[in-house]
């Protein structure tokens, strides 16, 4: 007798409702291709038919530093110790762009990807995870203009030594792209019924941002606000940030008890994401 | 022989929210969550009504599929028809899982692509090439698969001069062939099909139609196709199945499902009901309803069909008497059967019912006129062709025969047979 037609040997079923908790991670390896031609495609279309192409990635970060250095730095007065200003804005900058592209970017998932995902199935996972990728692209090419500047400040005489640590640089990338796409994930979830969400992530982040330590080393709101220096230790950003420039630039201080702390929040925030996410994939479209 | 179910659906139901959602939503959802802990269940599910998009419901809820059952065997083509929002779309969507059901289960033996839509994921910026392999893959295939398409999908869309321009740039004919070309060499085992045929022109339809033949017959795969394009859905599939507000009204050969559900686009009405002051009629009586009723929801040769006419008699002693005459498609008066009972009657509501006896009519539609007659044999009134069936059959009669049966009636008539020489 035929093997197929035993009775329950099923390839799949479809059900009302997913298990408590399911990731199949074969069905996204299937689907890798697809990965990265989303990857592919969110990269090249970015400067289709711009001039500049993707200098533009550059400009925003640049502009943004010379911004900041002006006004924290010349203005306000902020001691950036032996490090330029210029710098250490650029370096906090870099990293902390592309937390936000990755946040922004998956946080709108599903009211963004609605007309696909309302016609076709793939590993709704596929989309986020391709956001975080192709940023990944994005902040390499950001990350390059910072090495410029960086060799160009260093045969200016400045004051700068590589960290040894710089080789878990990397990881770190990974931690904040991770952390990124599990809030992302999770306010995705929330935005298809409560669109109150998308308004708030546009203001949230630009808060969040002050809180995050990019462009004041984490040492000095401890000094200057010490009653509300616990905003700023609570929050796992500024640990990465902080990090990220001690790595780069050897300034500022690396706390272990506040990097496993980060780790820690990273990988709860991600599975919740995870978890919000699955359980709002199979019928989103209903209330999109 | 056993029969190879590829795909079988158990008892699926999709209930919506109708109204803007957002407002009560929190409300609500507190309310299934506080349902939930302490494991009640989702009093939102009992709620709502069958989705008839004409009337006006109570219900905030309504139930967009209801206990749909049926399976599929491998290598059949199965054309789901009905009208619009009698719920086939979101049977498909449920099929390829866009959206989850709200109760029930469907069991896959093979893996299934859907193309609910042509050239989902395309985008303008990208070049045509660039866009076969990213909606390629969306679809479900790989790159590899994609890869060792190419030049057939380049071939079949006819888009070879333009397939390194921006997408942006094509027509939007172009674009379209380009679209269904990746989606003809998917290779699923299962292929759902919505509506993709009714664009381009008609040379492409036919070459799209030509295509699906072809997945369908020479390579035996099984597809579950919906279209309003009756022609194709007559040419490719084997097996229709009729949905009417979110049910399965019917299930069976193709024809039959076309014809049930032609009869039912017509919107021909068996029945009808007027109020007394502007039922048809003169001072001595008037109609006031015809019904024509069978003991299914449908009409078949196989059940007696009953034809009831209630009239109000408003003069006492007078004599009445329905008629009835039945037509068919081509105008063929085919019967007229008088009521020849002549009893005076008092004042009042009165109800004759003539029985068309079971195995007498064809398949096909009937005109019913009616008229009512009273005491010299003058005409009261005289209603045309009023109400009308469509009339099919379960095939009992048919012992394995299943073609075309002529005639107007299809009288189930006697037959002796003997042998006369040895």
């Amino acid at each position: 007798m035929n093997d197929n037609n035993t009775p329950n040997d099923w390839l799949f079923e479809i059900t009302p409702k997913n298990k408590f908790f399911s990731l199949n991670l074969r069905e996204v390896w299937q689907y890798r291709d697809l990965l990265f031609l989303f990857v592919k495609r969110d990269v090249i279309t970015v400067y289709k038919q711009t001039v500049l192409g993707p200098l533009w990635y550059l400009i925003q970060p640049l502009f943004t530093s010379v911004t900041f250095t002006i006004i924290f730095n010349n203005v306000a007065g902020i001691d950036t110790g032996t490090v330029p200003p210029f710098l250490f804005n650029l370096a906090g900058i870099t990293v902390w762009n592309y937390f936000t592209a990755c946040l922004t970017g998956t946080s709108d998932t599903f009211k963004a990807n609605a007309a696909i995902f309302g016609k076709v199935y793939f590993p709704r996972i596929i989309t986020p995870l391709s956001v975080v990728i192709s940023n990944l692209v994005k902040f390499g090419i950001q990350f390059l203009i910072f090495i410029g500047f960086y060799i160009f400040y260093y045969f200016q005489g400045a004051n700068l030594g590589l960290n040894s640590l710089i080789l878990f640089f990397p990881v770190l990338i990974v931690i904040m792209g991770i952390l990124g796409l599990g809030l992302g994930m999770l306010i995705s979830a929330m935005v298809t019924k409560y669109r109150d969400f998308t308004h708030l992530i546009g203001f949230g982040i630009q808060l969040l941002m002050y809180l995050s330590a990019v462009m004041y080393p984490m040492e000095l709101i401890k000094d200057k606000l010490p009653s509300y220096g616990w905003l700023v230790e609570y929050n796992p950003l500024a640990y990465i940030i902080e990090t990220a420039r001690y790595m780069l630039l050897n300034v500022g201080e690396v706390s272990v008890l506040g990097l496993s702390y980060t780790l820690m929040v990273t990988i709860a925030v991600f599975f919740i994401g995870l978890l919000v996410f699955n359980k709002t994939e199979k019928s989103f479209i209903d209330t999109v | 022989m056993k029969k190879d179910i590829i795909l079988k659906a158990e008892n699926i139901s999709k209930q919506y929210r109708l109204g803007e959602v957002g407002t009560g939503t929190l409300s609500h959802d507190i309310n299934r969550w506080w349902h939930k802990i302490r494991g009640k269940e989702n009093p939102y599910l009992k709620i709502g009504e069958t989705n008839d998009r004409s009337t006006k419901g109570n219900s905030d809820y309504v139930w967009a599929l209801q206990d749909i059952n049926f399976e599929v065997e491998r290598g059949e083509v199965l054309g789901i028809i009905g009208k619009n929002g009698a719920g086939k779309s979101t049977l498909l969507k449920i099929l390829s899982k866009v959206t989850a059901p709200t109760t029930g289960i469907i069991k896959s033996r093979g893996r299934i692509a859907s193309l609910l839509e042509v050239g989902t994921g395309f985008n303008g910026e990208m070049t045509g090439r660039e866009n076969i392999f990213l909606n390629g893959a969306i679809l479900g295939m790989t790159k590899k698969e994609i890869t060792s398409k190419l030049d057939e999908i380049i071939e079949f869309s006819g888009c070879e001069r333009y397939i390194d321009t921006p997408v942006k740039r094509y027509s939007s004919g172009m674009t379209v062939r380009l679209a269904f070309a990746v989606a003809a060499f998917l290779e699923p085992e299962i292929l759902v099909v919505d509506e993709v045929l009714a664009v381009g022109d008609a040379e492409f339809q036919k070459k799209a139609i030509g295509k699906m033949q072809d997945i369908s017959k020479g390579q035996g795969r099984t597809v579950l196709f919906v279209s309003h394009n009756m022609a194709a859905v007559k040419s490719l599939c084997t097996r229709g199945i009729v949905m009417e507000n979110g049910s399965v009204k019917f299930d069976g050969n193709i024809d039959q499902a076309l014809d049930i559900y032609s009869a039912n686009s017509l919107d021909i009405m068996s029945n009808i009901k007027w109020n007394i002051e502007d039922a048809p009629g003169n001072e001595d009586a008037k109609i006031t309803s015809i019904k024509i009723l069978c003991d299914e929801d449908y009409f078949l040769i196989e059940n007696e069909i009953k034809v009831e006419i209630e009239y109000e008699n408003l003069l006492d002693g007078h004599v009445i008497n329905a008629n009835i005459s039945i037509f068919n498609d081509n105008e063929v008066h085919i019967l007229a059967s008088p009521n020849l009972e002549r009893i005076p009657l008092g004042k009042g509501k009165y109800k004759s019912v003539c029985i068309v006896p079971k195995n007498f009519l064809n398949i096909g539609k009937y005109f019913f006129t009616v008229l009512l007659v009273g005491n010299n044999f003058e005409i009261i009134t005289q209603l045309e062709k009023i109400v009308a069936i469509n009339v099919d059959e379960n095939g009992s009669h048919r012992n394995g025969y299943f073609g075309y049966w002529a005639g107007s009636i299809r009288p189930d008539l006697k037959w002796k047979n003997e042998r006369i020489i040895e």
